[in-house]
């Protein structure tokens, strides 16, 4: 069993370049294989030459060849490779066929034309191998996002496939469910022996259980041992970027390896840099007592909370904890059954929408929901328009944050990060002074996520108040002032950054971890080494 | 009927998202029977002689000679607009009835396999409204984010592209996970094979729906009703087995017909015979005078009632869970009666 690349290059149809070139690849099995780079860089693409999804099923122009265990893609259908390819995507909600767990995890089983006393004894196997036994006749719309990706691995585990593609698998879970889904991941190596081949933007975790790293960049494929590779992948977790800083050879991959050669380390660090004395700001936005429910759930309960001029607040929290709920609320266009919310001495859901979006912009967690025209030029213009701007002050704010987008291009066309950076220039153009940002890191790689941080650092430090909600620890090392904790609806913990993320283990970045308490960021360790 | 189909419903009922609908199906059942008497107060028909409220009537020019305006309102004419919207109602109400209880899905698990394919995408498309439903809500929360576009197609346009957009990427994921998954995996068959599958299947459908159609319109000549039935029959059986052989698919823990599901088929089944054995000793029970007080047949009443069972003797549904398929055949066997009148 084995998947072999031969010499590769596939481009889509009205691509002005191909997305793979010459890819040549020799994956052995029961190998746990990453995949890493820049987002757009090919690596969904790759994956899904795997099971022939490219190109059968997505159109375009491949030359060479995959061969899985012998079967070319070329003339094999995505659906005659499924007993040996199993292919889980990003969001696995809009993946399922079935409504019930049991179901779900039939449903490949049953296409192949099994007998029943073989699928009984699959689904129960696939049930307690994946610990979601008790899940089992639970509707698949009811369960969390870490339950919902493991089923949808559960749904192509019953098929006895011999490959695992994995597209990003936790770019949607919240860290308590990104660690579930991922150290199943690693128990199906060891145990089934399956080959996984895996693309993850969160590479920190799933390093120290990879074999090899495949880097994909402009559409060209490097492989090798994962040590070797990320000395000079373009894309790597903090601690490969604290290794690179103080020369460890050979890189530490995780925090364990890394936490052993500290101590000399330390010495020349010193004490940890001291955060600025939280100066008295004058808030912008005060909420006191804000409460949420939808018919019978309360989403928030009683949440006060204030965001200071120049302050970024980073609100986190498990998926469903009530962060976007609080947003939406705060500004103004969301439910809100009780509580008061005041900025600049008003209530934004009193206003007229204009006047609410001049004192609280949102950026939705869809952002794209806020996109409905043709090119980005057309967008600003719009935004100009229904802010009364003057002309030209969008993009004037798009080329700040993402310099270079090309006018005419669509909105849909634009990368990830070009995107969001597009919907935040809209929704600035009308300039709030607090702006609300609901899980803007989603499908960012590193280097967007350093660009998006530089952002929110800029429109502080011209007096905007910002609030993020997110999963992402180490961007909210990076970013935030405050960090206010929220569980069921309610407010956990609140308080300065470095203090709540170093309190629980479970919010703390990679470099508290391995250096203590009070170093957030490598950028800390740059400056205290320079 | 009505109260009956009710409480199947409100008794067997769970949580799933189709099970919320029932209640927008009585409401429509309502407005039906309102449409219904307030059109006989309007144009009036004028038949009857019990007039109970006398409105002036109001002369329509020429070209819409034949309608009267209000006129004298009879309580025969109101009479007859209240069982109209009453028939109506009542059908409306049990098919609503049956789709609240039924998981469209469950349904398709029941197909033969055939018709499997078919029924997927038939399926699938109806799972895609509630979908466009909740991002619907979603863009139209979104759009107090961005200015207001004005009125007209640039409004529309603000929420049709977001939404259409989400839908088709969607549908585009569902594909390719359902493609990945082995969805319509070919078995060995050549191209003349499938034809005729598909051939005998068509025509099949065709004779069945012609002979059904005479069966139950009576003035469609009679020697059309069994040979059409049952050459459509035959036709279709041999299309089912053909193209049966074709599909290589099995299904996971099957439905069985236990008690339940056999008493619950069986209640329709005794509540649609007894009901047209009564329409036929006394016609004016299922199709009322409109001069005098409905009569009530005791055997009537116990066909209605026989529908009741179901809700008992079907087990508990277990939220979270799929509902049990006994309950749905009740209602769905209602029918019959009420389309026959």
């Amino acid at each position: 069993m084995s998947i072999e690349w031969r010499d590769v290059t596939f481009q889509y149809a009205g691509a002005a370049r191909p997305t793979l070139v010459g890819v040549d690849l020799h994956v052995a099995e029961a190998e746990l294989v990453l995949l890493a780079g820049r987002t757009g860089s090919g690596k969904t693409t790759l994956l899904r030459t795997i099971n022939g999804l490219v190109p059968h099923f997505s159109g375009g122009h491949l030359t060479g060849d995959v061969v899985v265990s012998g079967r070319s893609v070329r003339d094999h259908q995505p659906r005659e490779l499924a007993d040996l390819v199993g292919f889980v995507g990003q969001d696995p909600l809009t993946t399922f066929v079935t409504d019930v767990v049991e179901e779900e995890l039939a449903y490949g089983m049953e296409q192949l034309g099994l007998d029943p006393q073989t699928m009984r004894r699959r689904v129960e196997e696939t049930l307690d191998l994946l610990g979601i036994a008790d899940l089992r006749r639970r509707a698949l719309r009811t369960l969390s996002g870490g339950q919902q990706q493991r089923v949808a691995i559960g749904a192509v585990l019953t098929m006895h496939p011999k490959v695992l593609v994995l597209d990003e698998p936790t770019s949607a879970l919240d860290p308590t469910g990104a660690e579930d889904v991922l150290g199943t991941l690693a128990r199906l190596v060891e145990d089934l022996g399956l080959t996984v081949l895996l693309a993850e933007h969160r590479m920190e975790r799933v390093i120290p259980f990879a074999d090899r790293l495949l880097v994909v960049e402009d559409g060209r494929v490097t492989g090798g041992p994962t040590a070797e590779m990320l000395e000079s992948s373009p894309v790597a977790p903090p601690v490969v970027e604290l290794g690179r800083l103080a020369g460890w050879q050979p890189l530490p991959v995780s925090v364990r390896e890394a936490r052993r050669r500290t101590p000399a380390l330390l010495e020349t660090l010193g004490t940890p840099p001291a955060r600025p004395p939280a100066v008295p700001v004058s808030a912008l936005l005060q909420a006191r007592d804000v409460v949420v429910r939808y018919g019978s759930t309360v989403a928030v309960r009683e949440v006060s909370l204030s965001v200071g001029a120049g302050r970024v607040v980073a609100l986190m929290g498990r998926n469903g904890s009530g962060k976007s709920s609080l947003l939406w609320a705060l500004q103004g266009s969301g439910r809100r059954d009780a509580g008061q919310v005041d900025v600049a001495g008003a209530d934004p859901s009193t206003l007229s929408a204009d006047r609410a979006r001049a004192l609280v912009g949102l950026v939705p967690q869809n952002a794209t929901d806020l996109l409905y025209l043709e090119t980005v030029d057309e967008e600003c213009g719009a935004a100009d328009a229904q802010a009364g701007a003057l002309p030209g002050s969008c993009r004037l704010l798009l080329d700040r944050f993402a310099p270079g987008i090309d006018g005419d291009r669509h909105p849909r066309d634009l990368s990830e990060g070009q995107r969001l950076s597009l919907v935040l220039a809209i929704v600035l153009t009308a300039r709030p002074s607090v702006i609300a940002l609901d899980e803007p890191t989603r499908g960012l790689d590193y280097r967007a996520k350093q660009q998006l941080a530089d952002v929110v650092a800029g429109l502080a430090a011209d007096g905007c108040g910002v609030l993020v909600a997110t999963h992402d620890v180490e961007f909210v090392a990076q970013v935030a002032d405050e960090v206010v904790v929220m569980a069921g609806g309610e407010v956990v913990s609140a308080g300065p950054s470095g203090r709540v993320l170093a309190e629980s283990p479970a919010f703390a970045p990679q470099m508290s971890k391995i250096l203590g308490e009070g170093w957030l960021t490598v950028d800390q360790v740059r400056a205290a080494l320079v | 009927m009505v109260l009956v189909a009710s409480v199947t419903v409100l008794a067997r009922r769970t949580d799933a998202p189709w099970a919320l609908s029932f209640r927008l199906y009585l409401y429509l059942g309502l407005l039906v029977i309102t449409l219904r008497v307030l059109f006989r107060v309007l144009f009036g028909g004028g038949f009857g002689t019990t007039v109970i409220l006398d409105l002036p009537a109001i002369p329509l020019p020429d070209w819409a000679a034949g309608i009267t305006l209000l006129g004298p309102v009879t309580s025969e004419a109101l009479l007859a607009g209240l069982y109209d919207g009453m028939r109506l109602a009542t059908i409306i109400i049990c098919v609503g009835a049956a789709n609240s209880l039924a998981n469209p899905r469950r349904l398709l698990a029941s197909l033969p396999p055939a018709l499997y394919e078919v029924g997927t995408a038939v399926v699938i498309a109806l799972s895609l409204f509630p979908q466009l439903a909740e991002s619907v809500q979603r863009v139209r929360r979104a759009r107090r984010l961005r200015g207001d576009p004005g009125r007209g197609v640039g409004a529309l346009r603000r929420i049709v592209v977001p939404v259409l957009e989400d839908a088709l990427e969607r549908s585009l994921s569902l594909a390719a996970s359902m493609d990945s998954r082995g969805y319509g995996r070919a078995g060995e068959l050549s191209t003349a094979q499938r034809r005729t599958t598909g051939v005998l299947l068509v025509g099949g459908l065709l004779g069945l729906v012609v002979g059904i159609y005479a069966f139950l319109d009576y003035s469609a000549p009679r020697f059309m009703v069994w040979p059409m039935l049952l050459v459509g029959l035959g036709l279709s059986a041999g299309g089912f087995l053909a193209a049966g052989r074709r599909v290589r698919r099995t299904r996971y823990r099957p439905d069985r017909w236990r008690l339940a599901e056999l008493v619950t088929a069986g209640t329709g089944i005794a509540s649609a015979v007894m009901m047209s054995v009564a329409a036929q000793a006394r016609p004016d029970v299922t199709v009322p005078f409109t001069g005098a007080a409905p009569p009530l047949s005791v055997l009537a009443l116990a066909a209605v009632l026989v529908g009741l069972l179901p809700a008992f003797v079907t087990p508990e549904p277990v939220m979270h869970q799929r509902p049990e398929r006994g309950a749905p055949r009740e209602t769905v066997a209602d029918h019959p009666q009420a389309v026959a009148r």
